[in-house]
């Protein structure tokens, strides 16, 4: 692939740079395992790549006052590891941590995931549960925008072409919190999510939800914030009828497509059930803390 | 370890042969210095690319190459116009017979795309970029056609006919017009209405089975050189490198003796690799070029061009009394054959009631053209699709009749003195004995939880002979070579050394095996049909017994006595004579040390058409449970049955065993080819074709049972095809009993459990 | 358009190669260094058959760009065995027959000495989830996950001596 140049740079603003220069050609490489199999696959047309790994504060994960904040071009390896960001926040942990096999863990990023903007990215879900927002840097300096702001259509980002996500910042957790990632997937591992729920919920003094969050991957263009899910338990120590409303009204947010991973009946049906299963996860783990 | 169940073996004391030695070929692939296909280089290589049509039913109008031509690197173009026109020719020399004309027009198209993928035109060129850059530049115009992939659909009157000169074979009147329909075979027995008429319980069914690939890791990959003076040579991963001059003389109207064929290690095969694709294409392109060709599928290649088996669907009615003897059964089998006709439906056809005693049958089959794939040999081709069906409808049989699975297969069960449902009549077979494996296993009298399931399932294979040269040569410090021309795909070569080995008495260590090209040894068939331990193992084992006689004889003559009173004991020759007590034995080691002296190199050839294979039996037991909600399937446990014969090496059997399961499992559960709605396959790739990975599986428990072959020296019945017959029924009809609902239609994806569930 | 020139470390030689930029570390392995003992199985990060550890990291190399091993330090199959000895993973592959074909062996046994350096006694269900990106189509991994269970343990027993 001739057409094609390597750079990389060692600041954000050279970043930056390489990326206005690549007239909207360029493309951000982090881990690569989305990028690199475009490029084979003819998928994208040859232009700049530009490899965002050695600009200060691409990887590594750091805590500032109670957020955390994750280099975007963090492995999952990385994120698997780090014993606070798992304690603080087990659902996106394993929502990153399930992409792909061992190997794409060496290398994936949830930044690459997010944008990527693949509608069954696993780590989108738990992000957006969790209140994410994204660092943005550009040639006017740098930007926040909220994760679900990131992906617009299948493919589409909101970034311009001269922009790259730096940093992802969880926020604050208030106490007794925890969040949930399940996926639904035909074999046990390797598979994209026919299906992703993230719920991440926070529990008053009495064990009562008073704040929650429901985000589902797979089953729209774009990850789908169910609010009226997340009302569901809201108040609610989720019980059995909270549980059944919060699966009614996860299936009726859902508007997926039958593809060749699932039909619509099978996957607005697994909205719900997943829905369930992680709201119970979540709520037992905050129960804990 | 698996259980070894002897049940009447040969008596002799074995010290190698049944023994566990590491395979002569480990180090070299555990350290990544082994050679597979696209391993090899030679100087001054290019690369050779393949241009496919993007449609999956297209008249080709004109191909116009200059622009390619032109691209700078580019050192040759080829199309059809570059290979010969061949007239329709039978040729038997794969697993099974194929056409040579059918063969050509699938390496490279003439006329007519018959498939999304189908081969159309090639290149050369210095880099990768160059001749990716040329295949774009090909230009070609098509007359897009209707196409038709389903089996039913291409079966229809008003189907888009793919070969205008295919006329169905078999039909009592030919027919008048052109069809999809090839072939129709027909095998019966019997009287069918009065067999059914017998039954107390008739069931009719109807099952659905999608297309599957072998899936082996490798992709086809080859280096050929074409030489000015016409010598032609291949390296190339392929199961038979005999089979690859054959078809590469045949395509490209060759002499064989001017091409020699080395074979590569080879990643996996299964029978996909008993054709070619690419080595006569390398071999036009070199031609042209004047250098030396790689080629090298890439995985997307290897899904949408090279053969998967056929997709089918299977209509069968059984009869059978209130007491379990099944009267009457009625099969039909429909297979896809791909874009050229040749579908394992006979052998399906043959298999399909091979496990049972039944008096009155009729098995019709159906060989289907469609626009894919042309299918190719995969495991026992033909063989699961029809079990599925069969075992499916006698697990249902067993549940109307309230009797246990075993049980009912154990009172219809073929015996030795039976006469096969396709023709042969049975000795010395383990049927029986593999069902007592797996009645009396724990496994199966394991107490199951909530929505977790049991299936049992059975199987056949016949397992071919075949031609078969092994040459032994005696080095001059007493160690062995052993040269065969069978690729090892699975562990054969350690047991051609096993073989030798035994009869020489010699160590294991002292006799190296070597796989060697086409010029270097007598032909061989292809490795296939579960026939290289059998019929190479038979060649090796008389070419061993050769040297033996001939090592007796030499020891006779240096020692003066009669020849029959040299005997052969733990590799040295003993003097038997009682009017010469001093003498001491002669080891091999000293006998070839003066093997100048007393005749000559010690060496024997042994070319035979190996007889009497003995045909294999399994016994499978599946655990599943079943998440009701999300439709997930997960073995919880899996225990195989199987007579071998003898097992050479106790390992490798249980290897094949366990593998044999794996793909099983997986065509179960989870692998399909996905079309699009203009015949394109969606999902060309590891990511959406979905075979099992590791932790989609338990532990797989092997039980050999051995019942001995008496026309093979040490007992070897062929063991590599049966194991993957069970498993589509055994897990469908565990599935079947966690969740109620006997589910007709392959794969058992969750999004069909669940919707069956959500019916029930 | 002109190749980059990288230099990294390959089984703890310092090696230096050219490639396009568009050429992957497979690629840059195999047709550069020559070391083909890393396979390509389908280009797309699904059959691990390319496993090599970078930096200490399993990695699918036909997922990763050449240019970006400058500077790295990488270990494939050929570095496995040490002065002519076979690691235990690749002894007990032999003797527990863990492969039948061989050619998903090389990305096998890197990602289960991955394995062992991360999690020195895996449960079998660790070990299975762990080497799920490696596809073996030969063997059902029974014998596969054997072989590594007992590694683990000759090392493990190794380490206490």
């Amino acid at each position: 692939m001739p057409q094609l140049d390597y750079v990389s740079p060692l600041t954000a603003e050279e970043a930056v740079a390489a990326l206005a220069a690549g007239g909207g050609l360029a493309k951000v490489l982090a881990g690569g395992t989305d990028l690199l199999v475009q490029l084979r696959f003819g998928r994208l047309a040859p232009g700049q790549i530009v490899d965002v790994k050695r600009v200060p504060g691409a990887i590594g994960i750091r805590e500032e006052d109670g957020e955390f904040v994750i280099g975007a071009a963090t492995p999952g390896t990385l994120i698997g590891e780090h014993e606070a960001l798992g304690r603080a926040w087990p659902g996106v942990v394993e929502a990153a941590t399930l992409i792909g096999s061992t190997q794409i863990q060496g290398r994936a990023s949830m930044a690459g995931n997010l944008c990527n903007a693949s509608p069954a990215a696993d780590s989108v879900p738990a992000l957006v549960a969790a209140g994410a927002t994204c660092v943005i840097v550009g040639p006017a300096g740098r930007r926040t925008a909220a994760a679900e702001t990131i992906a617009v259509a299948p493919g589409v980002t909101s970034l311009t072409p001269d922009e790259f996500i730096l940093e992802i910042r969880l926020p604050r957790r208030p106490r007794r919190s925890a969040d949930a990632y399940l996926r639904s997937i035909p074999r046990t591992e390797m598979d994209i999510a026919v299906v992703g729920v993230g719920v991440s919920l926070s529990l008053d003094e009495a064990g009562v939800v008073s704040h929650a969050r429901v985000a589902m991957g797979a089953v729209g263009p774009t990850v789908i914030v169910a609010d009226a899910a997340a009302g569901a338990l809201i108040g609610t120590q989720v019980d059995e009828a909270a549980l059944a409303a919060l699966d009614a009204a996860a299936r009726a947010a859902c508007s997926p497509i039958s593809d060749k991973r699932g039909t619509v009946e099978f996957r607005t049906r697994i909205a719900g059930v997943l829905a369930r299963r992680a709201a119970i996860i979540a709520f037992a783990r905050a129960g804990k803390r | 370890m698996s259980e070894v169940l002897d049940r009447g073996v040969t008596e002799v004391e074995l010290k190698v042969v049944g023994t566990r030695p590491i395979r002569p070929d480990g180090t070299e692939k555990v350290t990544g210095a082994a050679m597979f296909g696209a391993d090899f280089s030679m100087p001054g290589m290019l690369v050779g690319k393949i241009k496919r049509s993007p449609h999956a039913h297209a008249r080709i109008v004109s191909i116009d190459t200059r622009r390619a031509r032109a691209v700078p690197g580019v050192k040759a173009v080829v199309t059809a116009a570059d290979f010969p026109d061949l007239a329709s020719e039978e040729y038997e020399g794969g697993e099974s017979a194929s056409n040579l004309r059918d063969l050509s027009l699938n390496c490279m198209a003439r006329a007519k795309a018959l498939y999304d993928g189908h081969a159309v035109a090639a290149v050369a060129a210095v880099s990768a970029a160059a001749a990716a850059e040329a295949i774009d530049l090909i230009e070609i115009e098509y007359e897009v056609l209707p196409h038709v992939i389903d089996v039913e659909e291409a079966m229809a009157h008003d189907a888009p006919v793919l070969h205008a000169h295919l006329f169905t074979e078999g039909l009592e009147t030919r027919p008048l017009s052109p069809s999809n329909i090839a072939q129709k075979n027909e095998l019966a027995r019997g009287d069918l209405p009065a067999g059914f008429a017998a039954a107390d319980v008739v069931m009719e069914h109807r099952y659905t089975t999608a297309a599957v690939h072998q899936g082996y890791i490798e992709p086809h990959a080859c280096v050929a050189s074409f030489a000015p003076d016409g010598q032609c040579q291949v390296w190339s991963s392929s199961q038979g490198q005999f089979m690859v001059r054959t078809y590469c003389a045949k395509v490209l109207d060759l002499e064989a003796s001017n091409i020699r064929v080395t074979p590569a290690e080879i990643g996996g095969g299964f029978g996909g690799k008993t054709t070619v694709y690419l080595e006569p294409v390398a071999l036009a392109l070199s031609r042209q070029a004047g250098a030396p060709v790689k080629m090298v599928m890439s995985r997307e290649d290897v899904f949408r061009a090279t053969g998967p088996t056929s997709g089918a669907v299977i209509e069968i009615k059984l009869g059978a009394t209130r007491e379990g003897e099944i009267t009457a059964a009625d099969v039909v089998l429909k297979y896809q054959a791909g874009a050229f006709p040749g579908s394992p439906v006979g052998a399906g056809s043959m298999t399909a009631l091979a496990c049972y005693d039944i008096a009155n049958f009729r098995i019709t089959g159906y060989d289907v053209v469609t626009n894919s794939p042309k299918v190719a040999a995969y495991r026992a081709p033909g063989a699961p699709i029809a079990a599925f069906a069969v075992e499916s409808a006698v697990d249902e049989m067993a549940l109307e009749l309230g009797m246990d699975p075993i049980v009912l297969r154990e009172r219809n069960a073929v015996k030795d003195g039976v006469k096969a449902a396709y023709g042969p009549t049975y000795r010395n077979i383990g049927y029986l004995e593999t069902l007592e494996a797996i009645r009396d296993h724990p496994h199966y009298a394991a107490p199951l939880g909530p929505n977790q399931g049991r299936g049992v399932a059975v199987g056949f294979w016949f397992n071919v002979g075949g031609e078969s040269t092994a040459a032994v040569h005696i080095n001059e410090d007493g160690t062995a070579v052993v040269v065969t021309g069978n690729p090892d795909i699975g562990g054969s070569r350690a047991s051609m050394a096993m073989m030798a080995a035994e009869v020489l008495g010699l160590p294991i260590e002292k006799v190296r095996p070597i796989v060697a090209d086409t010029a270097s040894i007598g032909f061989s068939m292809l490795t296939g049909g579960s026939r290289t331990t059998f019929a190479t193992g038979m060649a090796v084992t008389q070419a061993a017994q050769k040297i033996v006689a001939e090592l007796r004889r030499r020891a006779a003559q240096i020692w003066n006595v009669d020849p029959e009173k040299a005997e052969w004991r733990n590799g040295a020759a003993v003097c038997l004579d009682p009017a010469k007590p001093e003498i001491e034995p002669l080891s091999l080691a000293a006998l070839a040390g003066r093997s100048a002296r007393t005749g000559g190199p010690i060496t024997a050839e042994v070319s035979l058409t190996a007889q009497g294979a003995g045909p294999g039996f399994g016994a499978h037991i599946c655990d599943v449970e079943v998440d009701p909600e999300t439709g997930h399937v997960t073995i919880l446990r899996y225990t195989a049955a199987q007579d071998v014969g003898r097992a050479i090496h106790p390992a490798y059997v249980e290897g094949q065993i366990q593998g044999g399961v794996a793909q099983g499992i997986g065509w179960a559960l989870n692998e399909e080819y996905v079309f699009d709605r203009l015949g394109r396959m969606e999902n060309a790739g590891f990511l959406d074709y979905r075979v099992p990975v590791a932790s989609d599986l338990p532990m797989i428990e092997p039980i050999i049972v051995e019942v001995a072959n008496p026309r093979h020296p040490f007992g070897a019945k062929g063991v590599g095809e049966v194991p993957i017959v069970p498993p589509l029924a055994a897990v469908a009809n565990a599935v079947r009993r966690a969740i109620g609902v006997r589910m007709t239609d392959l794969p058992l994806s969750p999004p069909k459990i669940r919707a069956v569930i959500d019916a029930r | 358009m002109k190749r980059r020139h990288v230099s990294a470390i390959v089984n703890g030689d310092p090696v230096e190669f050219l490639t396009w930029p568009g050429s992957t570390l497979l690629d840059a392995l195999r047709d550069e260094l020559l070391l083909t003992g890393s396979k390509e199985g389908c280009s797309s990060g699904d059959c691990g058959a390319c496993s090599v550890i970078v930096d200490g990291r399993l990695v699918c190399s036909c997922l990763m760009l050449a240019a970006e091993a400058e500077g790295r330090r990488i270990e494939t199959i050929e570095g496995m065995a040490e002065d002519g000895a076979l690691h235990p993973l690749q002894r007990k592959f032999l003797e527990h027959a863990a492969l039948q074909c061989g050619f998903c062996t090389p990305g096998l046994l890197v990602a289960a000495k991955a394995l062992l350096e991360a999690n020195p006694e895996p449960t079998e269900s660790e070990a299975r989830y762990w080497l799920a990106g490696n596809l073996c189509r030969c063997t059902g991994y029974d014998k596969v996950i054997r072989a590594v269970m007992d590694a683990a343990a000759e090392m493990r027993q190794a380490r206490r001596l």
